[in-house]
């Protein structure tokens, strides 16, 4: 295989790493943030196949927390949960908490 | 291993990062995750282009990207063209026994790259029978520059270019038949999709991935911005999209059509359209006679698909 440019040899076009815009902030986007209450969930994994941004992580098969610095707030997920497991709540109540 | 098990393909690693710069809720993206999680099978490697639009732009934003897995953007209307070329480099490295990996290519293109301006890049591809599979995310308008009319968009729909008005009802035109068009090569694969049936989404991404040859899989990706609903719709707007007959879900392998999804009570057109704002207009008594020629197109099409099953399954192997 022809060698491959080092990252600092590359010119302006092209990018050297993948998946570096998950270094990226996109949670101040939300209006609403779901929140999943783990008793109803049913490890279904529709929430997570079914986020545009990435931000359902699971562990092992089991639904973890959101990845808040990604979620943009969309709903997706709580439309989706088939057993209404995650609720969508005003972003700004989570503000006046954590003031 | 070829597998659609949720829990399965939680194990593998989400090729598209989040992070990225798509609207909320969009269907695009959800598109891309199902896709390059279903391509990682029996140690293929994902190779993919993209043709220039909204996927492009929000997950390549310089110096990042989303994309775990090489990437080429090259223009609009080249995707195809541009994803031949390094599936034929990597058939010359093989041969040369430069290469042993597997490489499954991909290239990605939205409608108005795929319908309109990169059609022919697309025809050449296909007729030229590279390994390679295409997937069309179909928002039915060219979104990332704001909502102009495509060869996808509707009959009906309200666009920037194609507005409803005092005079006009939107798009008068219907929308291109582009999966007809690709069958037309005679291709070993070829299929409509939608995300909210991720796993028929994802089977038939891996069953492209296996095939021999070229493969189109054309897939509606509901766009809030542009359909003018709210982000947590997406994944029922395209639910209605196949229950309504708008958007049928079916395959054809081997120039045998097969019909993924059968809803058990059709539902009216009218459903679809009135979830949409881009359709409001289609509501005033004016506009009337436009909703009973969709629901007419979406009829007589559904008809043909169900005849062509049908004489499908009689002829002999
Ligand atoms: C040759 C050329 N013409 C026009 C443009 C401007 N342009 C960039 S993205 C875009 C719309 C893409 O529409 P589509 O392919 O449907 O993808 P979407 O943005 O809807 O996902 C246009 C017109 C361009 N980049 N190159
Ligand atoms: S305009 Fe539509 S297709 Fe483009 S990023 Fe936003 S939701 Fe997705
Ligand atoms: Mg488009």
């Amino acid at each position: 295989m022809a060698e491959l440019l080092k990252k600092d040899e590359m010119k302006p076009g092209a990018i050297g790493e993948g998946g570096t815009m998950a270094n990226l902030y996109t949670g101040s986007w939300r209006t609403y943030r779901p929140v999943l209450d783990m008793e109803k969930c049913i490890h279904c994994l529709r929430c997570w196949i079914l986020c545009p941004d990435s931000a359902v992580e699971i562990s092992e098969g089991k639904r973890q927390e959101t990845n808040l610095q990604h979620c943009k707030g969309c709903g997706i997920c709580a439309a989706e949960c088939p057993v209404g497991a995650i609720e969508m709540k005003l972003e700004s109540e989570f503000m006046r908490e954590e003031q | 291993m070829a597998t659609t098990s949720l829990k399965k393909l939680s194990e593998r690693e989400d090729l598209l990062s989040g992070g990225h710069a798509a609207c909320p809720g969009c269907g695009g993206t959800v598109i891309l995750r199902q896709v390059l999680l279903a391509a990682q099978q029996d140690d293929y490697h994902v190779v993919a282009s993209i043709a220039t639009g909204c996927m492009e732009v929000v997950t390549t934003i310089y110096p990042n990207s989303a994309w775990r897995v090489p990437l080429v953007h090259n223009a609009f209307e080249n995707s195809a063209a541009t994803i031949s070329g390094a599936e034929a480099a990597y058939r010359s490295l093989k041969r040369q026994g430069k290469y042993e990996g597997k490489v499954a290519f991909f290239a990605f293109g939205g409608d108005g790259g795929t319908y309109d301006i990169g059609l022919q890049s697309l025809s050449g591809a296909l007729e030229r029978g590279h390994n390679f599979t295409y997937v069309c995310y179909d928002n039915e308008a060219y979104m990332n520059t704001g909502i102009q009319r495509s060869g996808a968009t509707p009959k009906g729909a309200n666009t920037t270019t194609a507005p409803a008005g005092k005079v006009e009802p939107g798009k008068r035109e219907c929308k291109k038949d582009l999966t007809a068009i690709v069958i037309a090569h005679n291709i070993p694969y070829c299929a409509q999709a939608s995300p909210h049936q991720p796993r028929d989404l994802m089977k038939k991404a891996q069953k492209a991935t296996v095939t021999e040859g070229p493969c189109f899989i054309n897939v509606l990706s509901p766009c809030p911005r542009g359909w003018r609903f709210p982000p947590d719709q997406t994944i029922q707007i395209a639910q209605l999209a196949a229950d309504t007959c708008v958007w049928p879900l079916y395959e054809i392998e081997n120039g045998k059509l097969t019909i993924n999804y059968k809803p058990r009570e059709k539902k009216p057109v009218t459903e679809w359209l009135k979830s949409q704002g881009r359709f409001k207009h289609l509501f005033q008594p004016k506009n009337q006679y436009l909703v009973e020629e969709i629901q007419q197109d979406v009829d007589a099409r559904w008809r043909r698909l169900l005849a062509r099953e049908a004489a499908d399954s009689e002829e002999p192997e």
